[in-house]
């Protein structure tokens, strides 16, 4: 065992860290909760892309740096920690371009992921639909073959960072007749297609936080298909488990966790048993969550695919994430439902915005309860219900 | 970066979970909780023949030199067995705070009984009263008197004192703030020991000194400077606490989903319903969560980092997680869980103890809380 990083590893997190710092001193951006997918940045992510961030860990060939995935975690944790705003890249980079390079055929990978990695590529996802959340099998968007072509159509829902997007990854039914899991397949479609519309959807703060994409009768040509044509759900599992696996689960918000513990310093309120009671416990599920995601990377560098592991450290994350809003909300007292911009905001208005927001970070990538479900069978061997 | 143990640990482990499988029965737990001594001679013999107790000790005083990671392991299936005896008081509370502060004549002198298992030994500290863990509650005097030092006071929940040959008393040598501590023979005059009735069945014992003796020769450390040791002392044994509760928790974690899985009702494993199903994933959380900061914790105390913080996260983290595990365990086995017919019952009683044990969730949290600048 071993709960120490490499001097190289704390090395490249002080450079990672002296970047950063470097760029909120130049008042590029302020730290904000939840900017790793609602801080939209070209500027950033190019000199993100410019460091080699982008794709840390793919092959150099495909404009990777093949670090570790120790490494990855390293830098993710820094940019959450510095609410640094990485939205336009960060779904190319944990889960997309995984994808393609797992799954996608050797002229996808050379015609996005060398894009992706110098931050030129933004991806969106198109997994959601109207009728099909927590049972993804049962998608309705259809896609049919003419000649070189596929021909899509249907809606897609709760498409973050949609506004955006270059690229949406889409999931589509391309067997109407297979078993539901078996008829489905994954497209990269440009978002400039003819047919493709976008409707925004704002969430409970106010930010415009979805898209609704539409496609009516978008022309796909059969390069993009990803991987196997009907093998998309099987796909779509493996992204998931990547999609969950981040630190960005548990430090969406991490402006404000660093924020009211210094508020309950600055204001001696940090002397009273209830506070110091609640802000320790929030740091113990803190450290304790941590290491649950550090346990998600190990896997990956193992060579794994990781599964129930990013079910459980999601799970957990999104909990510590409410509960951060709750006490936030408790120890700022009134003060706390101020909003960004409203007389006497105290932290910026990231208390309000995460007690709100925090309600849908159980609902994204996996519902806490579908993430128990894969636990309980995956992990545990229980019966499938 | 690396969160599995290393082959001879697996070993290890291997080794004592067949060992324990073999001798320590629940039958054999029961036994011991319902005899007086709490502790069975003849395997208090074969588990110093294996080294166990001299696991961590340098080759010279007849130890194994292995790490208190190591040590870990070893806990972890002691907790995972329920195993009843001294071990913890003589490895955990005593022999490594002798390694730690004791003069190298003392070592010399004691160590090799305690590596061998034939003498006893434990620690005295906490005392009557609340919060009764930390130096500066103390109220046990050690008077000097011609040369020696005659110790008064009571000292509360010292873990098998009633078998013990020696203790390591904690007492204030100053009329203000200095503590010492004494290797006492516990079977000296003045030492008046009462055997306590516990919930899980371990023996844990009021002692009382009266006047008792403890030679200035005695002395482990530096006169009045033991305030760092005791510190010392009780984040290791509250880690060590922790190892034991992975090892209890896990296993609970497994009975309960095995349970799951054959019990029916309404024609069907009760494990195929989803309520059941999620209770159990969020055992296996805490159970992971808990592994990993103890494990976290044992690793930076046994690369002699300081840990204060880590130490305190992992024991009010498994104090709060192991009651969660066993209100779910409890729910999930049903009414045969409360009867003492089914082995649960060992398992919840000696999680509660663990948790009072140096330190609850409360106490660490505000560790935790000074560690933070609060």
């Amino acid at each position: 065992m071993d709960f120490s990083f490499t001097d190289e590893q704390n090395r490249f997190r002080q450079e990672v860290r002296d970047f950063l710092e470097e760029e909120i001193k130049k008042e590029y951006w302020q730290p904000a909760c939840d900017a790793w997918v609602q801080g939209f940045d070209t500027g950033f992510t190019k000199r993100v892309a410019q460091r080699g961030w982008i794709g840390l860990t793919w092959p150099k060939e495909y404009g990777g740096q093949q670090r570790s995935h120790i490494d990855r975690l390293i830098l993710t944790e820094e940019m959450l920690r510095y609410g640094a705003p990485a939205a336009l890249h960060w779904f190319g980079d944990r889960q997309v371009g995984g994808a393609i390079l797992s799954f996608g055929s050797e002229e996808l990978k050379k015609e996005f992921l060398p894009r992706i990695a110098r931050g030129e590529a933004y991806f969106g996802l198109g997994m959601s639909e109207p009728g099909a959340g927590s049972d993804l099998a049962s998608l309705q968007t259809k896609a049919i073959e003419d000649g070189d072509y596929y021909v899509i159509n249907g809606q897609k829902t709760w498409a973050s960072c949609a506004s955006f997007a270059q690229y949406f990854d889409v999931y589509a039914r391309t067997d109407p007749e297979a078993p539901k899991h078996r008829g489905i397949s994954e497209f990269i479609v440009d978002a400039q297609s003819v047919g493709l519309s976008r409707i925004p959807m704002i969430d409970i703060t106010g930010t415009e936080a979805w898209n609704d994409v539409f496609f009516d009768n978008v022309r796909v040509h059969k390069k993009y298909l990803v991987g196997e044509k009907n093998r998309g759900f099987y796909q779509v599992l493996h992204q998931l488990d990547y999609e969950r696996s981040g630190m960005e689960r548990l430090m969406g918000n991490y402006p404000l966790f660093e924020g009211v513990i210094r508020f309950a310093k600055d204001n001696k309120l940090s002397r009273e048993a209830s506070v110091r009671s609640k802000l320790a416990q929030l740091q113990i599920e803190f450290e304790v969550g941590r290491l649950l995601i550090y346990r998600v990377a190990l896997v990956m560098e193992e060579g794994r695919a990781p599964n129930w592991e990013s079910a459980m450290s999601k799970a957990y994350s999104t909990e510590f994430e409410k509960h951060l809003a709750s006490v936030a909300m408790e120890i700022l007292g009134p003060y706390g439902q101020l909003k960004s911009g409203s007389k006497l905001v105290p932290l910026r208005g990231m208390a309000a915005h995460s007690y709100l927001g925090s309600k849908g970070y159980s609902l994204q990538a996996g519902t806490t309860e579908i993430l128990k479900n894969i636990l309980a069978v995956r992990r545990l061997g229980l019966p499938s219900s | 970066m690396k969160f599995t143990l290393t082959e001879e640990q697996e070993m290890l482990r291997k080794t004592a979970r067949d060992f324990l499988a073999d001798k320590c029965s629940k039958k054999f737990v029961k036994q011991m909780e319902e005899s007086e001594a709490g502790h069975s001679v003849e395997l208090w013999r074969e588990m110093a023949q294996l080294g166990w107790m001299g696991l961590v000790f340098p080759t010279k005083y007849g130890g194994g030199d292995m790490s208190f990671l190591d040590l870990a392991v070893l806990l972890e299936e002691m907790g995972r067995a329920c195993l009843p005896g001294p071990f913890f008081s003589q490895v955990v509370l005593a022999g490594l705070p002798v390694l730690d502060i004791a003069s190298e004549e003392q070592k010399q002198k004691y160590l090799p009984e305690l590596i061998h298992g034939e003498k006893i030994f434990t620690l005295a500290l906490s005392e009557p009263g609340y919060p009764n863990y930390g130096a500066s509650t103390i109220t046990t005097r050690a008077t000097l008197h011609d040369g020696n030092y005659i110790v008064s006071g009571t000292k509360l929940f010292v873990p098998d004192a009633h078998i013990a040959d020696y203790m390591l008393c904690v007492a204030g040598t100053k009329p203000r703030g200095g503590i010492t501590i004494f290797l006492v023979d516990a079977k000296g005059p003045g030492i008046n020991c009462t055997l306590l009735k516990t919930i899980a069945g371990d023996k844990l014992c009021e002692v009382v000194f009266d006047q008792a003796l403890a030679p200035k020769a005695n002395i482990l450390g530096r006169l009045n400077q033991g305030r760092s040791a005791i510190q010392k002392i009780i984040e290791r044994a509250a880690v060590g606490k922790c190892c034991e509760m992975v090892g209890n928790i896990q296993r609970v974690l497994e009975m309960t989903v095995d349970y799951a899985k054959e019990r029916k009702q309404f024609g069907q494993p009760i494990g195929s319903f989803q309520v059941i199903q999620h209770y159990c994933a969020d055992m296996a959380t805490d159970v992971d969560a808990a592994r990993f900061s103890t494990y976290r914790a044992a690793w930076m105390l046994s690369g002699g980092l300081p840990c204060t913080k880590e130490v305190a996260i992992a024991k009010a983290w498994i104090g709060q997680a192991s009651q969660r595990v066993f209100a779910l365990a409890h729910q999930i086995h049903g009414a045969i869980g409360v009867t003492i017919e089914h082995d649960l019952h060992y398992y919840t009683r000696r999680a509660k103890a663990a948790d009072l044990a140096f330190g609850d969730a409360d106490f660490h949290r505000e560790i935790v809380a000074k560690e933070m600048g609060l």
